[in-house]
Parts: structure tokens; C-alpha cells; sequence
């Protein structure tokens, strides 16, 4: 473990000590913090920090943030006039990119759906800017040569062209959730369904992801690690108990799902922290090292606060209507732009 | 429901409770709590996936006419005998699912289509009680607070809730799972399907009214008896029950895989979409 990690081990065992000694966070029968029940990591703070930010934001701006998503919401959520006409060619701009993206301002997705957090993340009552807090900076460390190389591949290779649905993202094809929710590290998609559910027992610890109902089993303890090369989408975890601090250490995480985080790559070594800090939340740490891609180590933190919710069955593969159109959309593009070259 | 259980249900009852004393078995573990302690990795053995009915071995899941029997259906003749239906001796408390004649009909009709109409081809999640007994292992994660079951195939999961959340809300696959102790013995109902899943590679089918009472009976240290008793007026003309043994895995290093098979039925369910489609 690198200096850099050790000490941020220490530091947050210490944060952890801390939570304990207030005596307030629940217990499981063996006396470890209980991490149990439902959770969501939905936030408005940004996974980096925009430019010309400093760390925290003030009350005050918090509160402009997070009252202009509520306003917004509101607004979205006033019913609809039965007598509208059709929206116009291309859609509507709803004022929000993530609202266009998802139904192109034709009603696709509306504010029903969409769930990306309507609250600035607070952690040891600093409102934060970004959830990157490793570097100093709040963004992702330069890429290596290599990982730039890897990343230009990917995107002419994975996440780019409608040839086939090997091509298309793991969301699309119902294999994980968006983004790196399902993880490691588990950060919000800033769209939906950022809700997990946790099982705690002296062995295991199960996460369990809503979106596509993905299961992470981290054994409690050490024993022998996966053989390079077989890489589980969510990899190879353990954890460990370092005083009131669950450590989850993962590795051998699938390249699929490893390059979706900003072109990680399946060497990396994923650090994950959880520590119940009081009733209602649970603080989420995540520190990654890769060598191969990134010219320092990075991390930061995410509160997952409580879900006074039920978590629901995500069968995702078994309603994909839209892989089949996307690739079948692709096809007819590609019927009409041979037809369109035939003409004189 | 209590007042349709047929009688030998009782019996089977106390069987399966003789079955937990006897043989010299090691102590059935126990949570701090008192209650059996199931987390572990659990595994059905024997050919219920295959079809829950007694039966005898075929040449194939899919037959078609041949010129002196049937035959296996061109789509799997290459498989040759690993493509083969092995024989079971059946696990259905008296020997037949107790089909009306309509659904009867529509079973037949399932296992005549099998390749176009078995969810588990595509991939989609498994429904209760098909999970249990698939021929990959499941793990029973149990706290005092939290029961979870994480199955190998297609990742599919279930939590267990111990406090009644009232009727289910939305129908789902996998239905929802209230539990409860009855002695030491885990009685799991299901409710809330939405009748898509079926029982196993035999067609055997339900409708969306299905109600599954699971009961997980220990039986010494790394047995469970599984019983699962289906209600379901649409489909059947009375309840009906299921047993068999869950065998836990006792090797230190067990472990759940990973069979995440959306990816693999890709091909079938959207290889005539590729840009160049395979020949």
C-alpha cells in the first residue's frame, strides 16, 4: 500500500473512531457498525469539481443549487395540457442537458423518472463541490501515454459504433448499471436509480445495486485471490474491519466495466471505506491505484444517505426494447444513405 | 389455504422434521439470535431443472417428427448427448401437477415450442421457486435483520423481508418474499409475479396469481429440506407441493460465480441485427 493510502487509512480509522465514540450509529449483534438497510448516493455536487471552484461551496450557495433543482422539478412536475401540440421537430429543451439527453425534450423521460439528486453532498458539515477530494484539486489526474491510447480504442471500439451489441455500453445492453454505479467505486449516475440495499453478516457483506440488480459479495476476511485474467464485472473483494471502518479492497475488476470510470483499467486497485457516521448516513470513501492509468493515486468521498424507500426489482434485460431499436434504427440509417447514394 | 393442504403434507412434515435429528449429522448452527444460521452456499442436486414430474431421459429439449421417432430438433441436433434430457425421478408430492385441462394443454404446447418459449433461453430472470433448483449454486446471506438470497444465474436476487410490506406493489419476476420462523423452520410467501416465469425446462408454466409458500427446514449443518407449496386457481385445480434437499457447499473456498448470461443470448436475440449478420 502506497504511503499516500496508509494514511488515509489512518485518517479515516480515526474519522471512524470518531462516529463510534459518539455512541449514536446502531450495532450489529457482534458489536461491528450496522451498515445495514437501504441507501442512495444521489447528489447534486459533481464527481469533479468544476474550474475555477474551491473546495466547499457556502450555505448560501448550496441552498441556490439545490432551491434551482427544486424549482425545476416543480416546474417539470405541473400537469401536462391535454390540448398541447406535438413538441417540434428534435424536441424541446427541457433546461437541463441530462433531461434533453434522456427523452430529447419529447417527453421520453420526465421528471417522474428521473431521480439524480437534489441535494449537495455535506461531509463533516462542509458542503463539498466535487466528490473528488484526492487531489487537491478536485479532478482526475492526468492520464498515462498508455491509458490515452486505451481510451482512443474504446471509444472507436466499445462505446462507439451501432455494429453490433457488443459495441454498445453495459447500460444499454442490461449487463450493469450506469456509470460506475454498480462499481467499484459506487458513484452516483446523476440520472436514476441510485439506491442500494446492504446485508451485513460477521462474513459477508453483500451491496446490492438496484440498477441492474447487481450483487457485489465482499468476503469478510483474506484468503486466496482471483488468477489474473478472470475479472468479474465488479471484480475480486474482501473486506476488513479496521476499527469502526469497513475496508473493501477490490482488484481484477472487469475491463468493460474498469474503463467506463474515466478509462480505469483492469489492474487498478479500488480502496472503498464505509463508515457509519450517524442514523441517517453512512460515509463513502473510495481511493484508486493505477499505475497504467492515471500519474497519481485518486479518491474522494460520497455520502450515502438513508432511503426511507423500498428498493424494487430492476429486470432490465427482459424489457430491452431499446437495444433491439437502437441497432435496428442503425440499420434502416444505413438502408437509407445506400438508397439516397444510388440516386443521381 | 391451510384447509386445502392435502394430508400426506403432514407426513412429509414429519419426515422432514425425523430428517433433521437423525444420521449423526453435525449441530445445526445457530445465530445469536437462536435461529438456524443458513448463510452459506446452497445447492439443489438431482434433475428437478429439467422437469419437475418424473420422467424418463430424451434425446433432446426440442424434438420434431422423425421418420420412425421423434428426433432432435434441428437447432440442437449438433449438441449430440450433452444436449441430451437426463431422467428424474420426479419431485411433485404425489407425482403430477394438478393442471386444469386448459393449462395442461398450454404445458404441452410450451414443451412441443420449448426453444422458442423457455425464459430461461433468454436469459430472464428465473421466478420462484425455478431459482432454488437450477443447476447452479445459490447463497442465503442471513442477519437478524435481513435475509437475502443471491443466485448464481443471471445474478438474479431476492431479499427476504421480515416484516410484512403489505400486497405486493408492482409485479416482478422474482415476486416479493415475506419470511417468517415457524419453529426452526425459515416459511418464505411469494406473491406479486407477473406469470412470465416458469418451473423448468418441461414447459411446466404458472399465471400471475401464483403464490409460492417456500420452507427451508434444517436438516443438521449443511442440509436444508426445501419444500414449496404452489397456489394458483388460473393454473392449477389445487395447491400442489415440491421437496427435495438443498446441499450446502462445504469447500472453505466455495464461492458464488458469476453467470451473468444477458451477454450470452445476445447473438440469438440480436445477431440478425449486426451490421454484418453472422451466416
Amino acid at each position: 500500500m502506497p504511503r499516500f493510502s496508509m494514511l488515509m487509512a489512518a485518517a479515516l480509522a480515526a474519522a471512524g473512531s470518531l462516529a463510534a465514540q459518539s455512541g449514536r450509529v446502531p450495532r450489529t449483534p457482534d458489536g461491528k457498525p450496522d451498515l445495514q438497510g437501504n441507501w442512495s448516493n444521489a447528489t447534486l455536487t459533481p464527481i469533479e469539481r468544476p474550474a475555477g471552484r474551491g473546495p466547499t461551496l457556502t450555505a448560501q450557495e448550496a441552498a441556490i443549487a439545490e432551491g434551482r433543482t427544486k424549482a425545476r422539478t416543480d416546474s417539470l412536475s405541473r400537469p401536462s395540457d391535454p390540448n398541447r401540440g406535438a413538441p417540434a421537430k428534435g424536441g424541446v429543451s427541457l433546461g437541463d442537458p441530462r433531461l434533453d439527453a434522456a427523452s430529447g425534450g419529447t417527453g421520453g423521460y420526465n421528471v417522474f423518472f428521473i431521480d439524480g439528486g437534489d441535494r449537495i453532498a455535506v461531509v463533516n458539515g462542509e458542503a463539498r463541490s466535487s466528490l473528488i477530494t484526492r487531489p487537491a484539486n478536485g479532478r482526475v489526474p492526468p492520464r498515462t501515454g498508455q491509458a490515452r491510447e486505451r481510451l482512443a480504442a474504446m471509444r472507436t471500439s466499445q462505446f462507439g459504433p451501432y455494429d453490433n451489441p457488443e459495441n454498445r455500453p453495459l447500460a444499454e445492453r442490461c449487463i450493469l448499471s450506469f456509470g460506475s454505479n454498480a462499481g467499484p467505486p459506487m458513484l452516483p449516475n446523476y440520472f436514476y436509480n441510485n439506491n442500494y440495499t446492504i446485508v451485513q453478516t460477521p462474513g459477508m457483506v453483500v451491496i446490492l445495486t438496484e440498477m441492474v440488480h447487481d450483487a457485489r459479495m465482499i468476503r469478510i476476511g483474506d484468503g486466496p485471490r482471483l488468477p489474473q485474467g478472470i475479472t468479474p464485472y465488479m471484480g475480486d473483494s474482501w473486506g476488513r474491519w479496521v476499527g469502526d471502518t469497513l475496508v473493501i479492497e477490490t482488484s481484477n475488476i472487469h475491463p468493460a466495466q474498469a474503463v467506463g470510470l474515466y478509462g480505469m483499467s483492469s489492474k487498478a486497485r479500488v480502496t472503498e471505506r464505509l463508515v457509519r457516521t450517524d442514523e441517517r448516513t453512512i460515509l463513502y470513501s473510495f481511493t484508486i491505484d493505477d499505475p497504467e492509468t492515471f500519474t497519481e493515486p485518486w479518491g474522494g468521498e460520497v455520502p450515502f444517505n438513508r432511503l426511507d424507500a423500498r428498493v424494487y426489482e430492476y429486470a432490465c434485460h427482459e424489457g430491452n426494447y431499446a437495444l433491439a431499436n437502437v441497432l435496428s434504427g442503425a440499420r434502416d440509417e444505413e438502408r437509407r444513405k445506400a438508397t439516397e447514394e444510388k440516386k443521381p | 389455504m391451510k384447509s386445502h393442504r392435502p394430508r400426506s403434507l403432514a407426513l412429509v412434515l414429519l419426515l422432514v422434521a425425523a430428517a433433521g435429528r437423525g444420521h449423526g449429522q453435525a449441530p445445526v448452527p445457530r445465530l445469536a439470535s437462536g435461529k438456524p444460521d443458513f448463510n452459506g452456499l446452497w445447492q439443489a442436486l438431482g434433475n428437478a431443472h429439467w422437469d419437475l414430474e418424473a420422467h424418463e431421459a430424451r434425446a433432446a429439449l426440442q424434438l420434431q417428427p422423425g421418420q420412425v421417432i421423434p428426433v432432435p430438433a434441428s437447432p440442437v441436433r449438433a449438441l449430440g448427448a450433452v444436449g441430451a434430457v437426463p431422467s428424474g425421478w420426479g419431485v411433485v408430492v404425489g407425482g403430477e401437477i394438478p393442471y386444469t385441462a386448459t393449462a395442461r394443454a398450454q404445458r404441452d404446447e410450451n414443451r412441443a415450442k420449448y426453444l422458442e418459449r423457455d425464459p430461461e433461453i433468454k436469459c430472464y430472470l428465473p421466478g420462484v421457486p425455478r431459482a432454488t433448483y437450477q443447476p447452479f449454486p445459490f447463497q442465503i446471506v442471513q442477519s437478524d435483520k435481513h435475509v437475502m438470497m443471491v443466485y448464481e444465474y443471471a445474478g438474479a436476487v431476492r431479499e427476504i423481508y421480515l416484516a410484512d410490506p403489505g400486497p405486493a406493489e408492482v409485479d416482478s419476476w422474482m415476486g416479493q418474499s415475506v419470511g417468517r420462523w415457524v419453529a426452526d423452520t425459515f416459511v418464505v410467501e411469494s406473491t406479486g409475479f407477473n406469470g412470465s416465469a416458469w418451473f423448468d425446462r418441461a414447459g411446466n408454466f404458472h399465471g400471475s396469481s401464483l403464490r409460492v409458500v417456500e420452507r427451508f427446514s434444517p436438516a443438521g449443518r449443511d442440509h436444508i429440506w426445501y419444500q414449496a407449496t404452489m397456489t394458483d386457481p388460473e393454473t392449477f385445480t389445487r395447491p400442489w407441493t415440491i421437496r427435495m434437499p438443498l446441499y450446502r457447499h462445504i469447500d472453505p473456498n466455495a464461492r458464488l460465480g458469476q453467470f451473468k448470461c444477458v451477454e450470452f443470448v445476445e447473438e440469438l436475440m440480436y445477431g440478425h441485427l449486426r451490421k454484418k449478420p453472422i451466416q
